[in-house]
């Protein structure tokens, strides 16, 4: 099957006419991956469990349900019941969840087919996924690159035309991120708009599940399915859903964009701001306005992230102890060796490193200068773009400051690994819902068009994403490496 | 040299819920190890809590009970540490604004009150229980995990082990009576960590405090602070310093023992839980918790002493505990003489409990059985001998005395026409008897009487037999 | 500047053990990340309230209702080592426990 013509829904209208059988399109699509994820996109397939879901949707003939038969890939962060979910991590190498993801129970609602789990950095720490502890994956555009992180494994698979769709999640970036370095598209929802209940937690404040999909309309359609209030998670918002797809096809005219001047300085490779302001060019062609605006504590967004994620996934990360699930040390002598030998065997240098950040950040003398100038500095942040949303329907700017990096070439420093993430992490600690956009290439590697929106106005995002992409061919275009 | 005691007590209450403070799963104890446990208290990856509005409800009713003021904007915080019997390494908690402050509680010591001031009153989840055996291992079950708690901590305004037992009695009497919990130390529903201190008289500070721990019931709370106050005392008058470490009572030798010397505080990293939003407690969540507030011990026994004539003495035997009051309540509810049904609780009820090491709930007795057995004992339709026998049938297999009493026949024989016949057969049995009688000798009648007794099987009501033997004899 | 010393103490308060070298390349690194944290040291926070949750929601609660508990089976299967239902670990000697 060519994921590359047959959007969700083209599949949809296959299965619903008879055209195509839900077990061939699975079978065909995981024969696929055993055959050419040349990417180093899955950690596991789910055969069994997919082509008995497929088998069964045939004999019922209906096809009725939203994603009845359609295959998405699942992020190895969000557990699914009965099938191995490691978060990329030795230290979960062999736990096998006896509880399904809120948002695995919704797909299964659906029809969806589970397919396989796809890499990630290990825990969703790390922004070119080489921070697994099983593989590393490659961008689908030029795989001596990355294809960013952490949701890595799951945009290299969407690029390379493995699955049509495929769930994230993003702390930081990691949905937009690596969908930008993979020319595909990826949506972040407002904080509280999907529930977090089975998503392996970094850092619970701002830990988000989304979509990483080829074209708007799919993000849209899975997002249907994934979103609402859940009464395990406490932080989903009432918020009535409504049809994400409503507002996809409508005109753009009369649209306020800004456009943040600190989103396109020093750090942003000139080149991709070029892009950028030709997607600006074209929006204002589209019929919106696109002003330059200000969001001055900007700067501050990635040492208060880092603070605060750090922090959290310090206390999240304790449950990884060796007592009850997951890796524990061999030969241990005593009940702190259990605890100190299988954390310091289990978790990769980059997990520790955040650890021990955020242990000491929450630490005694520490915590006021660190956690709580952080939160205090959210805070600022987080108004800076209520300022901005008074007079404006939507942000944009570049995704990423740069496109693909090479692997090898940052996981050594990871200051500078860290400064990639500057123009996502805003999003994330204001909560707000966010889009990577494909617009264009720099040097044959994809460039994203970030797009920020109000909260719990994903329809906004989706309305302009859709616009754009209409008015490109940049979804048509496909990596030189894929089938 | 002279020295003041100071002595704070931190007491941890589990509140009465039907599932855990965070997590859906059930609260029952006695059950099979980790059976009664779900994902979140496995601290399971992926798991997030959600708040039990009832037992919050509930930490609010204790708050009242305690007058203390509750704060209208909170939220709970996580206390992070590594232990087995503490799954997520961390517990959620109330660090930086908890539920309640500055409460008290009135105590009474050498009939002189006193108010000992509550410092605050957080809610928090359980930990689960470690065991260990001797195999070299240790072995945790998370049935307990997650079972709501209310911490209630003291002021320093504790002077002696005396006024600390008393404050404890106080404390539980006047919980146990919202209903909030069971407060039973022998079962862990309620727990005592204290601390002491001494400190010459006149000195500003506080002096190095010791914490005991282990302390299983209110005496070992006392005792154990009467010896650590010696303790403390006798080695500053030999010159020596007092060091901050947890000590634990010893029963068998009546002496507290080094547990370990504390280095520096705890580092718990403390910070706001990120998965739960604010509580915010409105005046009518308040109002409404106060409305379901039972009455207070205090206000009861007044109202017993008042309106019932109840002896205040016999007030407070009857509110020492809610189960007791509510019993007796109802029994008088129902129409019983109060006098009457304070009697029986207070002897034949709490006689039965005493021997048989039960409490008044796990009795078959209901309050409604009770106020009949007294209306039949007041009607004359038994006796308070039979009443007894009828006792001990109802206050084990909950029969219905009225029934119970037909069934086996053991009405009161009070019918002149049924007993006359008998009587004179006894008397026309026993001409020599009624002869000793005219003779001044009146121990005769009690013989007469025994006859009638044994013939009627006892069920003669004895007042009508006396009145007809008399007149009988008189004919004679 | 961060010592190597408070390094290893923060490891000690997270359960990671590190070689010397190990130590000495994470000191360096989370200097250097401390660093650039220091920056925010310049922004005034004079008043401004803390932010730990990005969408404003309070009171989610549940009722106090007792929902069945996971089946047992696939969560034991999970524990490295058990007795019976038993979570087995190295015999604590902390004298703390009661």
């Amino acid at each position: 099957m060519d994921f590359f013509k047959n959007d969700l829904s083209a599949l949809h209208d296959q299965l619903a006419s008879g055209e195509l059988t839900a077990s061939a399109l699975t079978d065909e699509t995981l024969a696929a991956i055993h055959a050419h994820d040349d990417v180093d996109a899955f950690l596991a397939l789910n055969d069994d469990a997919a082509k008995a879901q497929a088998k069964a949707l045939d004999e019922a003939g209906t096809f009725e349900r939203p994603l009845a038969g359609l295959p998405i890939a699942i992020k190895d962060n969000i557990v699914t019941k009965g099938l191995t979910t490691t978060a990329s991590s030795k230290i979960l190498g062999n736990f096998v969840p006896p509880y399904d993801a809120t948002v695995i129970e919704k797909l299964n609602a659906a029809g969806a087919i589970n397919v396989g789990k796809t890499n990630l950095d290990e825990f969703a720490m790390g922004s070119s996924t080489e921070n697994s502890a099983f593989k590393v994956t490659k961008n689908a555009w030029d795989h001596t690159k990355v294809p960013g992180g952490s949701s890595g494994g799951s945009a290299a698979a969407v690029a390379s035309g493995l699955v049509p769709a495929a769930l994230g999640s993003d702390t930081g970036g990691s949905i937009r991120q690596p969908a930008a370095f993979n020319g595909i598209f990826g949506f972040k929802p407002t904080y509280g708009r999907v529930s977090r209940w089975g998503l392996i937690a970094f850092s619970s404040s701002l830990d988000q599940i989304g979509t990483l999909t080829r074209t708007v309309k799919d993000s849209a359609l899975v997002l249907n399915v994934i979103a609402g209030h859940d009464d395990k998670d406490a932080t989903t918002a009432e918020q009535p859903v409504p049809d994400f797809t409503a507002k996809i096809g409508q005109s753009i005219k009369g649209m306020k964009i800004a456009m943040p001047t600190e989103y396109l300085g020093e750090g942003v490779d000139p080149k991709v701001a070029d892009q950028i302001r030709k997607a600006a060019d074209q929006l204002r062609d589209l019929g919106a306005t696109v002003d330059e605006v200000s969001l001055p504590h900007t700067k501050y967004a990635v040492p208060t992230y880092y603070i605060i994620a750090s922090s959290e996934a310090s206390s999240n990360l304790q449950r990884f102890d060796g007592i009850r699930y997951g890796f524990r040390a061999e030969d241990v002598k005593n009940l702190k060796d259990v605890y100190v030998r299988s954390r310091s065997e289990g978790f990769g240098p980059e997990v520790k490193r955040r650890i021990m950040l955020g242990t000491f950040s929450l630490s005694a003398g520490f915590y006021d200068a660190y956690f709580r100038k952080a939160a205090q500095v959210r805070t600022l942040i987080t108004d800076d773009f209520a300022k901005v949303f008074d007079n404006y329907d939507l942000i944009i700017g570049p995704t990423t400051p740069t496109t693909a990096f090479t692997i090898g070439e940052k996981v050594t420093d990871p200051l500078t690994m860290y400064m990639n993430d500057i123009l996502t992490i805003p999003a994330n600690l204001a909560g707000l819902p966010a889009a990577s956009v494909p617009a264009g290439f720099v040097e044959g590697m994809p460039v994203g068009l970030h797009m920020i929106g109000k909260h719990f106005d994903e329809q906004t995002v989706y309305q302009v994403a859709a616009a754009f992409e209409a008015a490109n061919d940049y979804v048509a275009q496909i990596p030189g490496g894929a089938r | 040299m002279n020295f003041e005691t100071t002595i704070g007590l931190e007491v941890h209450v589990e509140l009465k819920t039907k599932s855990k403070m965070f997590s859906p799963s059930p609260v029952s104890y006695g059950a099979e190890p980790n059976i009664n446990t779900n994902v979140i208290d496995w601290g399971y990856p992926g798991v997030l809590p959600s708040i039990n509005q009832g037992a919050y409800s509930l930490g609010i009713m204790v708050a009242l009970a305690l007058h203390a003021d509750i704060a209208h904007w909170t939220h709970f915080d996580r206390k992070n540490y590594f232990y087995p019997d503490n799954p997520k390494a961390y517990q959620i908690t109330q660090s930086e604004q908890p539920l309640a402050t500055n409460g008290w509680i009135e105590i009474e010591v050498d009939g002189k009150k006193k108010k000992i001031g509550i410092a605050e009153l957080h809610v928090e989840e359980d930990a689960g229980k470690n065991q260990h055996e001797h195999d070299g291992y240790s072995y945790v079950d998370l049935n307990r995990q997650g079972t709501p708690l209310v911490e209630i901590v003291s002021k320093p305004d504790i002077a002696s082990p005396e006024e600390a037992y008393q404050y404890l009695e106080q404390l539980r009497q006047l919980v146990q009576f919202t209903g909030a919990s069971d407060v039973k130390m022998e079962e862990g529903s309620m727990r005592v960590d204290t601390n002491l201190s001494v400190r010459p008289v006149g000195q500003d500070h506080y002096g190095t405090k010791t914490e005991i721990k282990n302390l299983n019931s209110f005496n070992h709370v006392r005792d154990g602070l009467a010896y650590e106050q010696q303790r403390q005392i006798q080695t500053l008058m030999a010159g020596g310093a007092i060091r901050q470490e947890t000590r634990r009572w010893d029963v068998d030798k009546k002496e507290t023992i080094l547990m370990r010397v504390k280095e520096g505080a705890d580092d718990y990293r403390y910070f706001p839980e990120p998965d739960l939003p604010p509580i915010h407690v409105t005046q009518t969540w308040i109002e409404k918790v106060a409305a379901q507030l039972p009455e207070a011990a205090a206000k009861r026994r007044e109202r017993y002493v008042s309106e019932w004539n109840i002896p205040a003495y016999d007030a407070g035997v009857l509110t020492l505990t809610k189960e007791m009051a509510d019993f007796f309540e109802a029994t008088v509810a129902l129409g019983a003489d109060p006098k009457l049904a304070s009697n029986w609780l207070m002897g034949e009820v709490s006689g039965y409990l005493n021997a048989n090491h039960l409490e008044l709930a796990q009795v078959a007795l209901t309050p409604t059985h009770l106020a009949k057995m007294i209306a039949l004992i007041q009607d004359g339709t038994i006796s308070s001998k039979i009443a007894k026998k009828v006792f001990q049938e109802i206050i084990a297999n909950d029969t219905d005395p009225e029934q119970w009493v037909n069934d086996q026949g053991l009405i009161q024989l009070s019918d002149p026409a049924k007993l006359t016949p008998v009587i004179d057969g006894v008397l026309d049995a026993n001409q020599q008897s009624i002869d000793d009688f005219k003779d001044g000798k009146d121990r005769a009648i009690g013989f007469l009487v025994g006859q009638i007794m044994k013939q009627t099987h006892g069920k003669a009501n004895p007042k009508v037999v006396n009145q007809l033997l008399m007149a009988e004899i008189k004919k004679r | 500047m961060i010592t190597k010393e408070s390094v290893a103490h923060v490891a000690d308060l997270a359960r990671l053990s590190f070689t010397d070298d190990e130590l000495e390349q994470y000191t360096s690194q989370l200097d250097e990340i401390l660093n650039m944290v220091d920056q925010l040291a310049e922004v005034d926070t004079e008043g401004v309230a803390i932010t730990t949750q990005s969408v404003h929601l309070e009171n989610v609660m549940r009722a106090d209702v007792a929902a069945a508990p996971t089946d047992l089976a696939p969560i034991l299967a999970n524990v490295p080592t058990h007795k019976g239902t038993l979570i087995q670990v190295p015999a604590i000697i902390d004298k703390e426990e009661d």
